[in-house]
């Protein structure tokens, strides 16, 4: 049977009812960081702890993938027939980072900055043994 | 400061697509132009710095050119190579070491948006996976933001790439020499909302070369020396706004290009206010309204009148990118930042023919930025 496998280990909470970003935080100044990464760009210290980040934030700014990424490094459709643009943007997650993250949205009329988005996990791909790929996205929030 | 070090050769291969001619080649090309600028021969060359991004190993065009023995080292700094080059050369001749020297950049990349090596960047296999390993889509996010701070509206984009393929027309060095109107520019296909087809340069192709002196040198190889006054190179802090970043500081930073400007008129003790004319990195076209400001040429906001106005035509108040810029020449990678140089030049010299800015400039400025957050200023007088 198909299972849903993270695009990668270690970025995100998989498998989870409720998956949220892996990222890390400084022992010495708390500064936040994403992904997972050893040294803080903030205070230049070399002691950090993973966290699991906030699951919700602000849209701060976005944009559309208008056109299909090269692959590699793509996994999902880069077919230029059928192709399907997407959202890109970063949520601010409050007191801690913003991250670049895929939206579920890709209307220009449905994204304005400052709203409120939610983690939410969304299939990218399927691979050679039928397994679906999956990723994670922001969406509006509920 | 006083004057330490002079161009007094300058070369360049035509930028653009120029297919069975490899990216070296068009380098060895523009170094020939540059010693026949400056009336000089290989062999008086006693040092070099060059490199490309994605055309080969720049020391390795010595076999072209002559093997003299010369001291020649590569660099490698992204979209900042050529004005690392030259930022070296420049060193090199300050401290006293060398008195004449050439900066070299060139490059040939494959068609469409730069393929981006993640792990070279220091980035996971997943970010590409995810299909965020896209500069294009930095610069969309960037300027979106922007216009949503400061008012800039769309059309605004449009003038900006109007201008660009309008001097780009006037540029025989130029890759793209068609004109195009506002119209067609907003109208054409959208890449990474707000920015458009048209709205983007596209990488490419070419070579440049410039050969620096001693200052009280100069005037054995030309009677107009063109003395560099400043060369800084910045990359970003904590809390910028950069290209190909999984993440940002939730706290804000004005960025590198910012640093960097303020360190080069610093170094030459000018202000933006004496400046004559720029030449701004314009990856896209809302990336030169930004890069405006962030120079220190005008408040943030101001562009969307000054464009209105058209202060920063060739005619205008403060012209900017006047050999047509990133978007009418494209941007191999190497050679993209010795490219304004170049123009600068040209225009400080009188030799820009039907795009020269009026009124015998005297000082002219360039700005480049790249990933994964640099940039490069250099300040000439005459």
């Amino acid at each position: 049977m198909p299972t849903r496998k993270a695009v990668a280990d270690g970025v995100f909470t998989w498998p989870s009812d409720e998956p949220r970003l892996l990222g890390s935080r400084c022992t010495d100044c708390g500064n936040h960081m994403f992904p997972v990464q050893s040294g803080c760009p903030k205070c230049a210290g070399s002691d950090t702890e993973p966290v699991e980040l906030d699951r919700r934030g602000t849209l701060w700014t976005w944009t559309i993938q208008g056109f299909p990424p090269k692959s590699p490094p793509y996994l999902g459709n880069d077919d230029p027939a059928t192709f399907e643009p997407f959202g890109v943007g970063y949520v601010e997650l409050p007191g801690q980072v913003k991250v670049e993250t895929r939206l579920t949205v890709s209307d220009p009329a449905q994204l304005q900055i400052g709203m409120e988005m939610e983690l939410v996990i969304v299939p990218l791909t399927t691979d050679d043994a039928g397994d679906e790929i999956v990723t994670f996205a922001f969406a509006p929030a509920a | 400061m006083s004057d330490e070090v002079a161009i007094v050769g300058i070369g360049m291969h035509e930028f653009g697509r120029h297919d069975g001619v490899t990216g070296m080649q068009q380098g060895v090309i523009a170094v020939r132009r540059a010693l026949a600028d400056a009336g000089l021969k290989w062999e008086d060359m006693q040092f070099a710095f060059g490199g490309s991004a994605a055309a080969g190993a720049a020391d390795t065009m010595v076999s072209q050119l002559g093997l003299t023995g010369l001291q020649f080292i590569n660099v490698a700094n992204g979209c900042a190579t050529g004005g690392s080059a030259l930022f070296s050369v420049y060193n090199t001749i300050r401290s006293g070491v060398f008195d004449l020297g050439i900066a070299i950049g060139f490059d040939k990349h494959e068609r469409g948006a730069f393929r981006i090596d993640t792990r070279s960047h220091g980035l996971g296999d997943w970010y590409g996976a995810n299909g965020l390993a896209l500069t294009t889509q930095f610069f969309g996010m960037k300027i979106n933001r922007y216009m949503h701070e400061y008012g800039i509206t769309h059309p605004t984009l449009a003038k900006v790439a109007a201008k660009a393929f309008r001097n780009g027309a006037a540029n025989p060095m130029a890759w793209r020499r068609k004109p195009l109107s506002e119209e067609e520019i907003l109208e054409s296909p959208m890449l990474s909302y707000p920015l458009t087809q048209y709205m983007f340069c596209n990488p490419g192709e070419g070579g440049v070369a410039l050969i620096l002196a001693r200052a009280d040198k100069a005037r054995q190889y030309t009677d107009r020396p063109i003395y560099l006054k400043a060369a800084a190179v910045r990359s970003r802090r904590f809390g910028s706004f950069e290209v190909l970043a999984p993440s940002i500081a939730v706290e804000h930073n004005a960025g590198p290009t910012v640093d960097a400007s303020k360190a080069a008129f610093e170094m030459a003790g000018m202000g933006p206010e004496d400046m004559d004319l720029a030449q701004l990195q314009d990856t896209e076209a809302g990336a030169e309204i930004m890069h405006m400001a962030e120079n220190g040429f005008c408040a943030h906001g101001d562009q969307e009148r000054m464009l209105h106005d058209g202060d920063t035509e060739i005619g205008g108040r403060f012209p900017v990118n006047t050999d047509g810029g990133c978007l009418a020449n494209g941007e191999p990678i190497g050679a993209s930042g010795l490219r304004q140089v170049y123009e600068n030049v040209l225009q400080l010299r009188g030799d820009a023919g039907t795009r020269q800015v009026p009124d015998e400039p005297k000082t002219a400025y360039t700005h480049v930025y790249g990933a994964p957050g640099i940039s490069g200023v250099t300040i000439l007088a005459r």
